[in-house]
């Protein structure tokens, strides 16, 4: 069985870490990472929120900001390796056309795993 | 509700929600020390009450609550009004949440940071106390820590804070929701604070220094005010500018704290997460085809981080980029920025041209002359390029970058 787990916490809380707390915070998911490292699939920490544009299907509107209406649920996601925002929307309009109604929040991600593993070559630092 | 096992959490929480619960609680009081009081009280009870409670769903509403009732009751008891009412009508043990919500909405909050930060930079205060109010008030970095920023003394600086928030009392701001175009001009001045922020962080060679650190503060900020208005271009330049800046920290200094130059600098060493994060917010800017001096030199600075190596860089863009921004934003140091493009892409002497008109707007100008002096030293006009890194040398703003100019002349 694939589970996806969702990280969810408060901006305002998590922003007002230091570089070391957020050091510190890294480090410790780390150890827990490696040791499940054979059963993690892709992982992904994604880019604070100022950095999300969402599609809004029904007319295709570009909104700054992640989607931020309750009344649908999050059903699920798609990890696309692209030049631009411009091609990533163009992605999600045809996706859209497939199937209407919701909305696609488009947020790059800034740390990826791709098989769960090699911590080592973190690009950033 | 399960306790986090690291006593810090609290902490967390609370400069969190700072921004926000100060800028509310300054709407209810119209008085920067009543509010920063307030929260404070707030922050002591939530001390009390968090780690064996938990914390609230809404920290922030918790905080304005808490603090709202304790100031008022303060304000009662200054008073000398006997009839108080019963200490668990304005208590921390009840839950303040369920009519919170009613109350504030994200409308509300938008124009209350907006406000705090503005007021910050009200223009009869000098940049340096902007900087200093901001950093206290908004950010809520203790007193020392400022003055170890600005390297001076704790007294000193509690005192200019204190100038400056009298200033602020005296001068008439305006609490009523803001239209929309004083919304705009509140916005500009807000940006260009938060820049200075940066800027006072950007020339600390130590990058564990207190100083070093208002950069991160910055770029705090800036991410702050975009979850408030997440639809403003100018905003998303500022905070992609101040990321590829920030990205290059660990590059721009050598051991000694000399500044290293872009061409020499280690690639390696940036950081490509800010990188990465910077591009993204050029892309999402440039949605909005609503370009401004941040988002231009924003996508010149992305020009420079996309190239691997000092050679790849598209000195055709960057040249393109800049006459935009002479456009919107004439100034000469613009264009002697400018000149290094043109000095790539067409030559010294081309570039040299260029400056030459500026010599006498940017003759108290260290870069000024030591741009010229390196010109001169490409043309092989080496006594004029010696001349003009001697006015260099005078003009300096730090030994780092005098002794920057001496290893130009050495090489020669």
């Amino acid at each position: 069985m694939l589970y996806t787990l969702l990280c969810y916490n408060d901006e305002a809380i998590t922003s007002a870490w230091t570089d070391e707390e957020d050091a510190a915070v890294m480090a410790r998911l780390d150890v827990v990472h490696r040791k499940w490292a054979d059963k993690f699939q892709p992982m992904a920490r994604l880019m604070p929120t100022s950095a999300a544009t969402t599609l809004r299907k029904r007319d295709g509107e570009i909104l700054d900001g992640p989607y931020a209406e309750t009344k649908e649920q999050l059903l699920g996601f798609y990890v696309v390796d692209v030049e631009d925002l411009e091609m990533a929307l163009h992605i999600a309009r045809d996706l859209t056309e497939a199937n209407p109604g919701g909305a696609y929040e488009l947020r790059p991600i800034m740390i990826y795993y791709p098989n769960g593993k090699a911590v080592e070559n973190d690009p950033g630092t | 509700m399960t306790r986090a096992p690291d006593p810090s959490w609290i902490e967390a929480r609370l400069v969190g929600a700072r921004p926000q619960a100060v800028a509310a609680l300054l709407r209810y009081f119209r008085d920067l020390d009543l509010a920063e009081e307030a929260f404070q009280e707030a922050c002591l009870r939530a001390l009390r009450s968090w780690p064996q409670n938990g914390p609230p769903r809404d920290c922030a509403g918790w905080l304005i609550m808490v603090g709202r009732n304790a100031a008022l009751d303060h304000i009662r008891r200054r008073a000398k009004l006997t009839d108080l009412p019963p200490e668990d009508a304005l208590s921390d043990h009840g839950e303040p949440e369920p009519d919170m919500a009613e109350r504030l909405d994200a409308a509300d909050y938008r124009d209350d940071i907006l406000r705090l930060l503005f007021i910050c930079c009200h223009p009869d205060l000098p940049a340096t106390q902007q900087i200093a109010l901001a950093l206290r008030v908004v950010s809520g970095l203790p007193v020392a820590r400022i003055a170890a920023a600005f390297v001076v003394g704790e007294r000193a600086m509690e005192q200019r804070i204190t100038r400056a928030k009298r200033r602020i009392a005296q001068a008439d701001v305006p609490f009523e929701t803001p239209g929309p175009l004083e919304r705009a001009e509140r916005f500009a001045s807000v940006a260009a604070m938060i820049y200075l922020v940066f800027n006072e962080g950007y020339t600390d060679a130590n990058p564990a220094s207190e100083r070093a650190a208002l950069c991160g503060e910055a770029i705090r900020l800036a991410r702050l005010m975009l979850r408030m208005f997440p639809s403003e271009p100018e905003m998303m330049g500022l905070l992609a500018l101040m990321l590829l800046q920030h990205s290059r920290q660990k590059a721009r200094f050598d051991g000694a704290g000399l500044p290293i130059l872009l061409e020499d600098q280690d690639r390696k060493l940036w950081n490509r997460h800010m990188i990465a994060e910077s591009l993204a917010m050029i892309d999402k800017a440039m949605l909005h085809h609503r370009p401004g001096p941040y988002q231009i030199q924003a996508a010149i600075a992305a020009l420079h981080a996309r190239a691997q190596t000092p050679e790849e860089t598209d000195w055709a863009g960057i040249d393109q980029l800049y006459e935009a921004l002479e456009q919107r934003a004439p100034s000469p140091v613009v264009s002697l920025n400018r000149a290094v493009a043109v000095s790539k892409l067409h030559g010294p002497q081309a570039a040299l041209d260029m400056i030459e008109p500026l010599s006498e707007r940017l003759d108290g100008y260290f870069y000024f002359h030591g741009m010229r002096g390196a010109l001169l030293e490409k043309l092989g006009r080496n006594a004029e390029a010696r001349d003009a890194f001697g006015h260099a040398i005078a003009l300096a703003n730090t030994p780092a970058e005098a002794a920057h100019i001496r290893q130009h002349l050495d090489r020669m």
